[in-house]
Protein backbone atom coordinates (compact mmCIF):
# COMPACT_ATOMS: atom_id res chain seq x y z
CA UNK A 1 0.00 0.00 0.00
CA UNK A 2 1.00 3.51 -0.96
CA UNK A 3 2.72 4.82 2.43
CA UNK A 4 0.19 8.31 4.14
CA UNK A 5 2.84 10.83 3.52
CA UNK A 6 2.66 10.68 -0.39
CA UNK A 7 -0.25 11.69 -0.25
CA UNK A 8 0.17 14.14 2.14
CA UNK A 9 3.43 15.38 -0.25
CA UNK A 10 1.13 15.49 -2.97
CA UNK A 11 -1.85 17.86 -1.09
CA UNK A 12 0.78 20.16 0.62
CA UNK A 13 2.58 20.62 -3.08
CA UNK A 14 -0.96 21.31 -4.10
CA UNK A 15 -1.72 23.60 -1.65
CA UNK A 16 1.74 25.58 -2.08
CA UNK A 17 0.74 25.86 -5.96
CA UNK A 18 -2.52 27.47 -4.64
CA UNK A 19 -1.25 30.02 -2.52
CA UNK A 20 1.26 31.06 -5.49
CA UNK A 21 -1.31 31.29 -7.57
CA UNK A 22 -2.99 33.82 -4.68
CA UNK A 23 -0.71 35.93 -4.09
CA UNK A 24 1.11 35.79 -7.65
CA UNK A 25 -1.99 35.61 -10.13
CA UNK A 26 -3.10 39.38 -11.10
CA UNK A 27 -6.19 37.83 -12.37
CA UNK A 28 -9.15 37.69 -10.37
CA UNK A 29 -10.42 34.85 -12.15
CA UNK A 30 -6.90 33.01 -11.86
CA UNK A 31 -6.78 33.89 -8.09
CA UNK A 32 -10.77 31.77 -7.23
CA UNK A 33 -8.89 28.97 -9.34
CA UNK A 34 -6.14 29.24 -7.01
CA UNK A 35 -8.48 29.33 -4.06
CA UNK A 36 -10.36 25.94 -5.30
CA UNK A 37 -6.60 23.94 -6.13
CA UNK A 38 -5.87 25.44 -2.17
CA UNK A 39 -9.31 23.84 -0.89
CA UNK A 40 -8.53 20.56 -3.04
CA UNK A 41 -5.32 20.24 -1.40
CA UNK A 42 -7.57 20.22 1.91
CA UNK A 43 -9.81 17.32 0.36
CA UNK A 44 -7.15 15.14 -0.43
CA UNK A 45 -5.61 15.76 3.01
CA UNK A 46 -8.98 14.66 4.77
CA UNK A 47 -9.82 11.84 2.35
CA UNK A 48 -6.26 10.28 3.25
CA UNK A 49 -5.90 11.01 6.66
CA UNK A 50 -9.73 9.63 6.76
CA UNK A 51 -8.68 6.11 4.75
CA UNK A 52 -5.20 5.59 6.88
CA UNK A 53 -6.43 6.72 10.50
CA UNK A 54 -10.32 6.03 10.41
CA UNK A 55 -12.00 4.29 7.91
CA UNK A 56 -14.70 2.97 10.22
CA UNK A 57 -16.21 6.47 11.02
CA UNK A 58 -17.48 8.48 8.24
CA UNK A 59 -16.07 12.16 9.29
CA UNK A 60 -13.41 12.69 6.95
CA UNK A 61 -15.98 11.85 4.07
CA UNK A 62 -18.56 13.70 4.68
CA UNK A 63 -16.46 16.62 5.77
CA UNK A 64 -14.69 16.42 2.03
CA UNK A 65 -17.83 16.75 0.59
CA UNK A 66 -18.65 19.49 2.94
CA UNK A 67 -16.09 21.29 1.69
CA UNK A 68 -16.53 21.00 -2.09
CA UNK A 69 -19.75 22.30 -1.45
CA UNK A 70 -18.83 25.12 0.24
CA UNK A 71 -15.92 25.72 -2.24
CA UNK A 72 -18.90 25.89 -5.12
CA UNK A 73 -20.63 28.52 -3.13
CA UNK A 74 -17.61 30.60 -3.01
CA UNK A 75 -16.73 30.38 -6.13
CA UNK A 76 -20.45 31.33 -7.34
CA UNK A 77 -20.57 34.15 -5.23
CA UNK A 78 -16.79 35.24 -6.16
CA UNK A 79 -17.85 34.63 -9.69
CA UNK A 80 -20.51 37.06 -8.84
CA UNK A 81 -18.49 39.91 -7.55
CA UNK A 82 -15.91 39.48 -10.53
CA UNK A 83 -18.77 40.55 -12.91
CA UNK A 84 -19.89 43.38 -10.87
CA UNK A 85 -16.83 44.84 -11.11
CA UNK A 86 -16.33 43.96 -14.15
CA UNK A 87 -19.62 45.84 -15.38
CA UNK A 88 -18.27 49.41 -13.33
CA UNK A 89 -14.55 48.92 -15.06
CA UNK A 90 -14.21 46.42 -17.89
CA UNK A 91 -10.77 44.79 -16.14
CA UNK A 92 -10.44 41.66 -13.81
CA UNK A 93 -7.07 42.31 -13.50
CA UNK A 94 -6.38 42.67 -9.35
CA UNK A 95 -3.71 45.50 -9.61
CA UNK A 96 -6.69 47.80 -11.05
CA UNK A 97 -8.75 47.26 -8.27
CA UNK A 98 -7.01 50.51 -6.31
CA UNK A 99 -9.16 53.02 -5.24
CA UNK A 100 -8.79 51.54 -1.92
CA UNK A 101 -5.77 52.34 0.01
CA UNK A 102 -3.69 53.77 2.74
CA UNK B 1 -35.05 14.72 20.06
CA UNK B 2 -37.07 17.67 21.38
CA UNK B 3 -34.22 18.61 23.29
CA UNK B 4 -32.23 18.60 19.77
CA UNK B 5 -34.51 20.81 17.85
CA UNK B 6 -35.32 23.22 21.23
CA UNK B 7 -31.91 23.97 20.96
CA UNK B 8 -31.93 25.21 17.39
CA UNK B 9 -34.63 27.58 17.82
CA UNK B 10 -33.46 30.74 17.52
CA UNK B 11 -31.26 29.17 14.71
CA UNK B 12 -34.52 28.04 13.07
CA UNK B 13 -36.67 31.39 13.77
CA UNK B 14 -33.69 33.34 11.91
CA UNK B 15 -33.65 31.23 8.76
CA UNK B 16 -37.81 31.42 8.74
CA UNK B 17 -37.46 35.31 8.90
CA UNK B 18 -34.81 35.21 6.39
CA UNK B 19 -36.72 33.19 3.72
CA UNK B 20 -40.04 35.76 4.31
CA UNK B 21 -37.89 39.03 3.92
CA UNK B 22 -36.13 37.13 0.75
CA UNK B 23 -39.51 36.53 -0.67
CA UNK B 24 -41.64 39.50 0.35
CA UNK B 25 -38.82 42.04 0.29
CA UNK B 26 -37.61 41.50 -3.67
CA UNK B 27 -38.33 44.74 -4.99
CA UNK B 28 -40.25 46.78 -2.40
CA UNK B 29 -41.56 50.33 -3.64
CA UNK B 30 -42.99 53.44 -2.27
CA UNK B 31 -44.24 52.89 1.55
CA UNK B 32 -43.34 49.02 1.46
CA UNK B 33 -39.28 50.24 1.29
CA UNK B 34 -38.98 50.86 5.03
CA UNK B 35 -41.04 48.16 5.85
CA UNK B 36 -38.80 45.19 4.89
CA UNK B 37 -35.99 46.74 7.28
CA UNK B 38 -38.70 47.59 10.18
CA UNK B 39 -40.09 43.83 9.52
CA UNK B 40 -36.16 42.31 10.04
CA UNK B 41 -36.04 44.23 12.81
CA UNK B 42 -39.38 43.47 15.22
CA UNK B 43 -38.22 39.77 13.98
CA UNK B 44 -34.94 39.85 15.21
CA UNK B 45 -36.39 41.53 18.65
CA UNK B 46 -38.70 38.73 18.76
CA UNK B 47 -36.00 36.53 18.37
CA UNK B 48 -33.60 37.98 21.22
CA UNK B 49 -36.79 37.74 23.23
CA UNK B 50 -37.43 33.85 22.80
CA UNK B 51 -33.77 33.37 23.54
CA UNK B 52 -33.71 35.23 26.26
CA UNK B 53 -36.92 33.88 27.50
CA UNK B 54 -36.10 29.70 26.68
CA UNK B 55 -33.38 30.64 28.97
CA UNK B 56 -35.13 31.53 31.65
CA UNK B 57 -37.04 28.33 30.96
CA UNK B 58 -33.97 25.98 31.44
CA UNK B 59 -32.84 26.35 27.56
CA UNK B 60 -29.69 26.21 27.66
CA UNK B 61 -29.45 24.69 31.38
CA UNK B 62 -26.58 24.06 33.63
CA UNK B 63 -25.32 21.01 32.27
CA UNK B 64 -23.96 21.96 28.62
CA UNK B 65 -25.90 20.07 25.85
CA UNK B 66 -24.06 18.01 23.33
CA UNK B 67 -26.27 18.01 20.56
CA UNK B 68 -26.77 16.41 16.67
CA UNK B 69 -23.63 14.00 17.20
CA UNK B 70 -21.75 16.13 19.10
CA UNK B 71 -21.92 19.02 16.58
CA UNK B 72 -23.16 21.78 18.43
CA UNK B 73 -23.10 22.64 22.26
CA UNK B 74 -25.85 24.68 23.77
CA UNK B 75 -24.81 25.84 27.29
CA UNK B 76 -24.03 29.19 28.66
CA UNK B 77 -21.07 30.35 26.38
CA UNK B 78 -23.17 30.24 23.52
CA UNK B 79 -26.55 32.23 25.37
CA UNK B 80 -24.13 35.08 26.03
CA UNK B 81 -22.84 35.33 22.57
CA UNK B 82 -26.32 34.75 20.82
CA UNK B 83 -27.58 37.52 23.12
CA UNK B 84 -24.71 39.81 21.70
CA UNK B 85 -24.89 38.09 18.20
CA UNK B 86 -29.03 39.35 17.52
CA UNK B 87 -28.33 42.75 19.91
CA UNK B 88 -25.92 43.53 17.12
CA UNK B 89 -28.22 42.54 14.07
CA UNK B 90 -31.27 43.90 15.84
CA UNK B 91 -29.24 47.54 15.90
CA UNK B 92 -27.74 47.32 12.69
CA UNK B 93 -31.00 46.29 11.25
CA UNK B 94 -32.63 49.31 12.92
CA UNK B 95 -29.71 51.50 11.48
CA UNK B 96 -30.46 50.58 7.78
CA UNK B 97 -34.11 50.93 7.95
CA UNK B 98 -33.65 54.43 5.80
CA UNK B 99 -30.15 53.96 4.03
CA UNK B 100 -31.66 54.51 0.59
CA UNK B 101 -29.62 52.01 -0.99
CA UNK B 102 -29.93 48.73 1.06
CA UNK B 103 -33.43 48.63 1.47
CA UNK B 104 -33.60 45.52 -0.34
CA UNK B 105 -35.25 41.81 0.85
CA UNK B 106 -31.43 40.36 0.11
CA UNK B 107 -29.65 42.61 2.10
CA UNK B 108 -31.43 41.98 5.39
CA UNK B 109 -31.90 38.42 4.46
CA UNK B 110 -28.03 38.16 4.65
CA UNK B 111 -27.97 40.09 7.42
CA UNK B 112 -29.93 37.52 9.01
CA UNK B 113 -28.33 34.48 7.46
CA UNK B 114 -24.88 36.04 8.59
CA UNK B 115 -26.26 36.70 12.01
CA UNK B 116 -27.25 32.23 12.21
CA UNK B 117 -23.87 31.83 11.37
CA UNK B 118 -22.13 33.87 13.78
CA UNK B 119 -24.92 31.80 16.01
CA UNK B 120 -23.60 28.63 15.41
CA UNK B 121 -19.81 29.68 15.17
CA UNK B 122 -20.74 30.50 19.28
CA UNK B 123 -22.30 27.19 19.70
CA UNK B 124 -19.88 24.56 17.49
CA UNK B 125 -17.88 21.36 19.10
CA UNK B 126 -16.75 20.21 16.14
CA UNK B 127 -14.51 21.52 13.49
CA UNK B 128 -16.29 20.36 10.36
CA UNK B 129 -19.15 22.47 12.10
CA UNK B 130 -16.37 25.44 13.26
CA UNK B 131 -15.91 25.52 9.49
CA UNK B 132 -19.25 25.39 8.15
CA UNK B 133 -20.68 28.15 10.44
CA UNK B 134 -17.74 30.48 9.10
CA UNK B 135 -18.58 29.92 6.11
CA UNK B 136 -21.70 30.52 6.22
CA UNK B 137 -21.30 33.62 8.01
CA UNK B 138 -18.08 34.56 5.41
CA UNK B 139 -20.05 34.20 2.31
CA UNK B 140 -22.91 36.20 3.11
CA UNK B 141 -20.44 38.93 4.17
CA UNK B 142 -18.74 39.15 1.20
CA UNK B 143 -22.21 39.98 -0.78
CA UNK B 144 -22.69 42.30 1.90
CA UNK B 145 -19.60 43.98 1.46
CA UNK B 146 -19.80 44.15 -2.15
CA UNK B 147 -24.07 44.91 -1.89
CA UNK B 148 -23.84 48.79 -3.55
CA UNK B 149 -23.08 48.20 -7.04
CA UNK B 150 -23.69 51.45 -7.59
CA UNK B 151 -21.03 52.56 -5.58
CA UNK B 152 -17.38 52.52 -7.15
CA UNK B 153 -15.98 51.42 -3.71
CA UNK B 154 -18.36 48.43 -2.38
CA UNK B 155 -17.63 45.79 -5.18
CA UNK B 156 -13.71 46.58 -4.74
CA UNK B 157 -14.36 45.97 -1.24
CA UNK B 158 -16.69 42.91 -1.63
CA UNK B 159 -13.93 41.49 -3.86
CA UNK B 160 -10.96 42.00 -1.17
CA UNK B 161 -12.67 40.53 1.58
CA UNK B 162 -13.55 37.83 -0.95
CA UNK B 163 -10.12 36.86 -2.25
CA UNK B 164 -8.18 37.31 1.64
CA UNK B 165 -10.87 35.18 3.23
CA UNK B 166 -11.64 32.66 0.80
CA UNK B 167 -7.64 31.84 1.47
CA UNK B 168 -7.88 32.53 4.78
CA UNK B 169 -9.94 30.11 5.55
CA UNK B 170 -8.39 27.67 2.74
CA UNK B 171 -5.26 27.83 5.23
CA UNK B 172 -7.31 27.40 8.30
CA UNK B 173 -8.99 24.26 6.59
CA UNK B 174 -5.69 23.25 5.86
CA UNK B 175 -5.01 23.28 9.74
CA UNK B 176 -8.00 21.53 10.73
CA UNK B 177 -7.53 18.61 8.34
CA UNK B 178 -4.18 18.01 10.27
CA UNK B 179 -5.56 18.22 13.55
CA UNK B 180 -7.95 15.88 12.05
CA UNK B 181 -5.25 13.34 10.85
CA UNK B 182 -2.88 14.00 14.00
CA UNK B 183 -5.55 13.05 16.59
CA UNK B 184 -6.71 9.71 14.34
CA UNK B 185 -10.02 11.01 13.50
CA UNK B 186 -11.22 12.72 15.96
CA UNK B 187 -13.63 16.14 14.72
CA UNK B 188 -15.51 16.82 17.95
CA UNK B 189 -13.11 19.55 19.61
CA UNK B 190 -12.80 17.93 23.72
CA UNK B 191 -12.42 14.85 21.73
CA UNK B 192 -9.50 16.33 19.89
CA UNK B 193 -8.18 17.68 23.49
CA UNK B 194 -8.02 14.39 24.69
CA UNK B 195 -6.32 12.73 21.68
CA UNK B 196 -3.80 15.56 21.38
CA UNK B 197 -2.99 16.14 24.92
CA UNK B 198 -2.37 12.38 25.57
CA UNK B 199 -0.82 10.88 22.46
CA UNK B 200 1.35 13.34 20.87
CA UNK B 201 4.10 16.14 22.29
CA UNK B 202 2.09 19.51 22.61
CA UNK B 203 5.47 20.92 20.62
CA UNK B 204 5.52 18.46 17.70
CA UNK B 205 6.55 20.11 14.55
CA UNK B 206 3.53 19.25 12.47
CA UNK B 207 1.18 20.32 15.45
CA UNK B 208 2.78 23.21 15.66
CA UNK B 209 2.45 24.11 11.88
CA UNK B 210 -1.09 23.19 12.19
CA UNK B 211 -1.78 25.39 14.94
CA UNK B 212 -0.43 27.76 13.06
CA UNK B 213 -2.26 27.44 10.45
CA UNK B 214 -5.54 27.86 12.10
CA UNK B 215 -4.47 30.74 14.34
CA UNK B 216 -4.24 32.41 10.80
CA UNK B 217 -7.40 31.42 9.79
CA UNK B 218 -9.16 33.44 13.01
CA UNK B 219 -6.50 36.02 13.37
CA UNK B 220 -7.89 36.92 9.97
CA UNK B 221 -11.50 36.71 11.19
CA UNK B 222 -10.85 38.85 13.97
CA UNK B 223 -8.17 41.23 11.85
CA UNK B 224 -5.89 40.80 14.58
CA UNK B 225 -1.99 41.82 12.97
CA UNK B 226 -0.01 40.44 10.78
CA UNK B 227 -3.20 39.14 9.39
CA UNK B 228 -5.07 42.62 9.24
CA UNK B 229 -4.46 44.05 6.24
CA UNK B 230 -7.85 43.52 4.08
CA UNK B 231 -10.11 45.10 7.11
CA UNK B 232 -8.90 48.97 6.49
CA UNK B 233 -9.88 48.84 2.39
CA UNK B 234 -13.42 46.40 2.98
CA UNK B 235 -14.27 48.79 6.28
CA UNK B 236 -13.51 51.74 4.06
CA UNK B 237 -15.45 50.69 0.68
CA UNK B 238 -18.34 48.41 2.16
CA UNK B 239 -21.47 50.33 3.41
CA UNK B 240 -21.85 51.64 6.59
CA UNK B 241 -24.18 49.41 8.39
CA UNK B 242 -21.89 45.96 7.14
CA UNK B 243 -19.00 47.82 8.43
CA UNK B 244 -21.43 48.41 11.38
CA UNK B 245 -21.86 44.60 12.17
CA UNK B 246 -18.77 43.51 10.37
CA UNK B 247 -16.07 45.12 12.58
CA UNK B 248 -18.34 44.37 15.94
CA UNK B 249 -20.48 40.89 15.44
CA UNK B 250 -17.95 39.15 12.50
CA UNK B 251 -15.25 39.95 15.39
CA UNK B 252 -17.23 38.30 18.36
CA UNK B 253 -17.81 35.49 16.83
CA UNK B 254 -14.36 34.66 15.81
CA UNK B 255 -13.35 35.18 19.41
CA UNK B 256 -15.91 32.84 20.02
CA UNK B 257 -14.21 29.94 17.95
CA UNK B 258 -11.23 31.05 19.12
CA UNK B 259 -12.23 30.68 23.43
CA UNK B 260 -13.78 26.98 22.24
CA UNK B 261 -11.04 25.84 20.54
CA UNK B 262 -7.98 26.84 22.72
CA UNK B 263 -9.65 26.20 26.12
CA UNK B 264 -10.51 23.38 25.05
CA UNK B 265 -6.80 22.07 24.00
CA UNK B 266 -8.03 21.12 20.86
CA UNK B 267 -4.42 22.16 19.46
CA UNK B 268 -2.29 20.95 22.82
CA UNK B 269 -2.02 22.68 26.45
CA UNK B 270 -0.98 26.05 25.78
CA UNK B 271 2.92 26.46 26.92
CA UNK B 272 5.69 29.23 26.43
CA UNK B 273 7.10 27.17 23.98
CA UNK B 274 4.15 26.64 21.52
CA UNK B 275 1.41 29.00 19.96
CA UNK B 276 0.57 30.57 23.03
CA UNK B 277 3.61 32.59 22.24
CA UNK B 278 2.26 33.26 19.14
CA UNK B 279 -1.11 34.80 20.61
CA UNK B 280 1.26 36.96 23.01
CA UNK B 281 3.31 38.65 19.50
CA UNK B 282 -0.02 38.77 17.64
CA UNK B 283 -1.73 40.75 20.92
CA UNK B 284 1.13 43.14 21.25
CA UNK B 285 1.66 43.85 17.38
CA UNK B 286 -2.18 44.26 17.08
CA UNK B 287 -2.53 46.72 19.52
CA UNK B 288 0.93 48.73 18.33
CA UNK B 289 0.48 48.74 14.53
CA UNK B 290 -3.45 49.36 15.10
CA UNK B 291 -3.22 52.23 17.53
CA UNK B 292 -0.06 53.90 15.37
CA UNK B 293 -1.68 53.27 11.95
CA UNK B 294 -5.21 55.12 13.18
CA UNK B 295 -3.27 58.12 14.03
CA UNK B 296 -2.84 59.03 10.76
CA UNK B 297 -5.84 58.21 9.27
CA UNK B 298 -8.34 60.73 7.80
CA UNK B 299 -11.20 58.98 6.84
CA UNK B 300 -13.58 58.03 9.78
CA UNK B 301 -14.33 54.14 8.68
CA UNK B 302 -10.36 53.53 8.26
CA UNK B 303 -9.94 55.18 11.53
CA UNK B 304 -12.22 53.27 12.95
CA UNK B 305 -10.94 50.05 11.46
CA UNK B 306 -7.11 50.29 12.59
CA UNK B 307 -8.82 51.26 16.19
CA UNK B 308 -10.39 47.57 15.83
CA UNK B 309 -7.34 46.12 14.73
CA UNK B 310 -5.59 47.35 18.13
CA UNK B 311 -9.61 46.26 20.14
CA UNK B 312 -8.86 42.67 18.66
CA UNK B 313 -5.05 43.46 20.31
CA UNK B 314 -6.73 44.17 23.38
CA UNK B 315 -9.28 41.47 23.53
CA UNK B 316 -6.17 38.53 22.55
CA UNK B 317 -4.49 39.80 26.24
CA UNK B 318 -7.78 38.30 27.83
CA UNK B 319 -7.24 35.19 25.70
CA UNK B 320 -3.29 34.74 26.10
CA UNK B 321 -3.85 35.23 30.17
CA UNK B 322 -5.99 31.56 29.74
CA UNK B 323 -7.70 31.55 32.30
CA UNK B 324 -11.74 31.76 33.18
CA UNK B 325 -11.13 35.42 34.14
CA UNK B 326 -9.46 36.28 30.86
CA UNK B 327 -12.28 34.38 28.71
CA UNK B 328 -14.90 36.27 30.48
CA UNK B 329 -13.46 39.49 30.25
CA UNK B 330 -12.63 39.37 26.58
CA UNK B 331 -16.52 38.04 26.32
CA UNK B 332 -17.60 41.31 28.45
CA UNK B 333 -14.99 43.45 26.42
CA UNK B 334 -16.42 42.19 23.18
CA UNK B 335 -20.72 42.69 24.11
CA UNK B 336 -19.40 46.17 25.18
CA UNK B 337 -17.71 46.68 21.99
CA UNK B 338 -21.02 45.73 19.71
CA UNK B 339 -22.89 48.72 21.79
CA UNK B 340 -20.22 51.15 21.51
CA UNK B 341 -18.68 50.47 17.73
CA UNK B 342 -22.40 50.11 16.15
CA UNK B 343 -22.99 53.84 17.64
CA UNK B 344 -20.11 55.31 16.55
CA UNK B 345 -21.04 53.73 13.04
CA UNK B 346 -24.55 54.86 13.26
CA UNK B 347 -24.18 58.01 13.62
CA UNK B 348 -21.77 58.14 10.98
CA UNK B 349 -24.72 56.92 8.95
CA UNK B 350 -26.63 59.15 9.32
CA UNK B 351 -24.08 62.03 8.74
CA UNK B 352 -22.92 60.42 5.78
CA UNK B 353 -26.68 60.28 4.27
CA UNK B 354 -26.36 64.52 4.24
CA UNK B 355 -23.06 64.62 3.00
CA UNK B 356 -22.93 61.86 0.99
CA UNK B 357 -18.73 60.90 2.18
CA UNK B 358 -17.28 59.61 5.60
CA UNK B 359 -14.38 61.89 5.91
CA UNK B 360 -13.54 62.78 9.47
CA UNK B 361 -13.93 66.34 8.30
CA UNK B 362 -17.61 65.86 7.82
CA UNK B 363 -17.85 66.02 10.95
CA UNK B 364 -16.91 69.11 11.22
CA UNK B 365 -19.61 71.19 13.30
CA UNK B 366 -21.90 68.15 14.54
CA UNK B 367 -21.65 70.25 18.05
CA UNK B 368 -24.19 72.44 16.56
CA UNK B 369 -25.70 71.15 13.87
CA UNK B 370 -27.28 68.42 15.67
CA UNK B 371 -26.24 68.02 19.43
CA UNK B 372 -28.16 64.76 20.39
CA UNK B 373 -25.86 62.76 17.81
CA UNK B 374 -22.66 64.36 18.90
CA UNK B 375 -23.31 63.22 22.38
CA UNK B 376 -24.09 59.52 20.98
CA UNK B 377 -20.20 60.01 19.17
CA UNK B 378 -19.22 61.74 22.13
CA UNK B 379 -19.81 58.71 24.54
CA UNK B 380 -19.08 55.89 21.66
CA UNK B 381 -15.31 57.80 21.58
CA UNK B 382 -15.41 57.62 24.90
CA UNK B 383 -16.06 54.01 25.61
CA UNK B 384 -13.52 53.00 22.63
CA UNK B 385 -10.46 54.69 24.65
CA UNK B 386 -11.72 52.91 27.79
CA UNK B 387 -12.44 56.42 29.84
CA UNK B 388 -15.29 56.54 32.32
CA UNK B 389 -18.75 56.55 32.91
CA UNK B 390 -18.52 54.94 29.53
CA UNK B 391 -18.95 50.74 28.86
CA UNK B 392 -15.25 50.78 27.65
CA UNK B 393 -13.47 52.08 30.73
CA UNK B 394 -14.12 48.77 32.47
CA UNK B 395 -13.86 46.56 29.56
CA UNK B 396 -9.74 47.45 29.60
CA UNK B 397 -10.13 47.41 33.13
CA UNK B 398 -11.04 43.80 33.45
CA UNK B 399 -8.60 42.41 30.71
CA UNK B 400 -6.08 43.89 32.17
CA UNK B 401 -6.79 42.89 35.94
CA UNK B 402 -7.43 39.24 33.83
CA UNK B 403 -3.70 39.62 32.95
CA UNK B 404 -2.24 40.54 35.98
CA UNK B 405 -4.06 37.75 37.62
CA UNK B 406 -2.35 35.46 35.66
CA UNK B 407 1.07 36.60 36.33
CA UNK B 408 1.47 38.81 32.91
CA UNK B 409 1.94 42.12 33.97
CA UNK B 410 3.99 43.30 31.33
CA UNK B 411 0.89 42.44 28.87
CA UNK B 412 -1.18 44.61 30.80
CA UNK B 413 1.34 47.45 30.60
CA UNK B 414 1.96 47.68 27.00
CA UNK B 415 -1.93 47.47 26.90
CA UNK B 416 -2.42 50.41 29.14
CA UNK B 417 0.25 52.06 27.38
CA UNK B 418 -1.25 51.57 24.44
CA UNK B 419 -4.66 52.94 25.50
CA UNK B 420 -3.05 56.36 26.10
CA UNK B 421 -1.66 56.24 22.28
CA UNK B 422 -5.06 55.39 21.43
CA UNK B 423 -6.75 58.54 23.33
CA UNK B 424 -5.02 60.57 20.39
CA UNK B 425 -6.90 59.91 17.65
CA UNK B 426 -10.12 59.77 19.60
CA UNK B 427 -9.91 62.91 21.29
CA UNK B 428 -9.25 64.20 17.65
CA UNK B 429 -12.35 63.54 16.20
CA UNK B 430 -13.79 64.73 19.53
CA UNK B 431 -11.99 67.98 18.33
CA UNK B 432 -14.01 68.02 14.37
CA UNK B 433 -17.14 67.47 16.32
CA UNK B 434 -16.76 70.26 18.65
CA UNK B 435 -14.54 73.02 17.94
CA UNK B 436 -14.24 72.79 14.46
CA UNK B 437 -17.27 75.07 12.29
CA UNK B 438 -18.90 74.33 9.10
CA UNK B 439 -20.86 76.25 6.94
CA UNK B 440 -24.13 73.99 7.43
CA UNK B 441 -24.66 74.31 11.39
CA UNK B 442 -27.95 75.81 10.63
CA UNK B 443 -29.00 72.27 8.92
CA UNK B 444 -30.14 69.80 11.66
CA UNK B 445 -28.87 66.17 10.27
CA UNK B 446 -32.73 64.37 10.03
CA UNK B 447 -33.27 61.35 12.97
CA UNK B 448 -35.58 58.74 11.49
CA UNK B 449 -37.13 57.16 14.76
CA UNK B 450 -35.56 53.54 13.86
CA UNK B 451 -31.91 54.68 14.05
CA UNK B 452 -33.27 57.02 17.24
CA UNK B 453 -34.21 53.60 18.75
CA UNK B 454 -30.95 52.06 17.58
CA UNK B 455 -28.61 54.74 18.97
CA UNK B 456 -30.84 55.09 22.17
CA UNK B 457 -30.23 51.27 22.89
CA UNK B 458 -26.49 51.64 21.98
CA UNK B 459 -26.36 54.61 24.79
CA UNK B 460 -28.00 52.37 27.23
CA UNK B 461 -25.91 49.84 26.57
CA UNK B 462 -22.45 52.35 26.83
CA UNK B 463 -24.08 53.96 29.98
CA UNK B 464 -25.78 50.69 31.73
CA UNK B 465 -22.11 48.38 31.17
CA UNK B 466 -20.15 51.43 31.95
CA UNK B 467 -21.92 52.06 35.46
CA UNK B 468 -23.11 48.75 36.34
CA UNK B 469 -21.09 46.69 34.63
CA UNK B 470 -21.39 44.13 37.68
CA UNK B 471 -24.39 42.15 36.21
CA UNK B 472 -22.94 41.15 32.87
CA UNK B 473 -19.47 40.80 34.37
CA UNK B 474 -20.76 37.81 36.49
CA UNK B 475 -22.86 36.27 33.56
CA UNK B 476 -19.84 36.23 31.35
CA UNK B 477 -17.89 34.97 34.60
CA UNK B 478 -19.94 32.13 35.91
CA UNK B 479 -20.76 30.91 31.57
CA UNK B 480 -16.84 30.99 31.22
CA UNK B 481 -15.69 29.17 34.28
CA UNK B 482 -18.59 26.83 33.86
CA UNK B 483 -18.65 26.03 30.27
CA UNK B 484 -14.96 26.44 29.32
CA UNK B 485 -12.42 24.24 30.49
Amino acid sequence: MIPLSWYLIVAAALFCIGMYGILARRNAVAMLMAVELTLNAVNINLIAFWRYTDPSSSAGVAWAIFVFTVAAAEAAVGLALIISIYRQRESVIAEELDILKY
Amino acid sequence: MLTSYLAIVPEIMLIVLAAIVLVYGRHPEGDRKRAVGLFTSWGILVVLLVTIGMSFAGVPGNVPEDLWGGMFRNDGVTLVFRVMFLSAALITSLITVDVKRLQHGEYFALVLLATVGFNLMAAASDIIMIYMALETASISFYILAGFATDHRRSPEAGMKYFVYGAFASGVMLYGLSFLYGLSGGETNIYALGDALSGHIQANSPILMLAAVFVIGGFAFKVSAVPFHFWSPDVYEGAPISTTAILSTASKAAGFSIFLRLFLAGAMGAPSRDNWWVLIVVMSILSMLLGNFAAIYQTNFKRMLAYSGVAQAGYILIGLAAFSDEGASSAIFYLFMYVFTNIAAFGVLILVSNVTGSDELSDLNGLSRRSPYLALVMLFALLSLSGIPPAAGFFGKFFIFRAAIDAGYWWLALIGVLNAFVALYYYFNVIKYIYLFRSDEEDKPIPVSRASAVALGLCMVGILYLGILPQGLFNWTQSVASAFLP
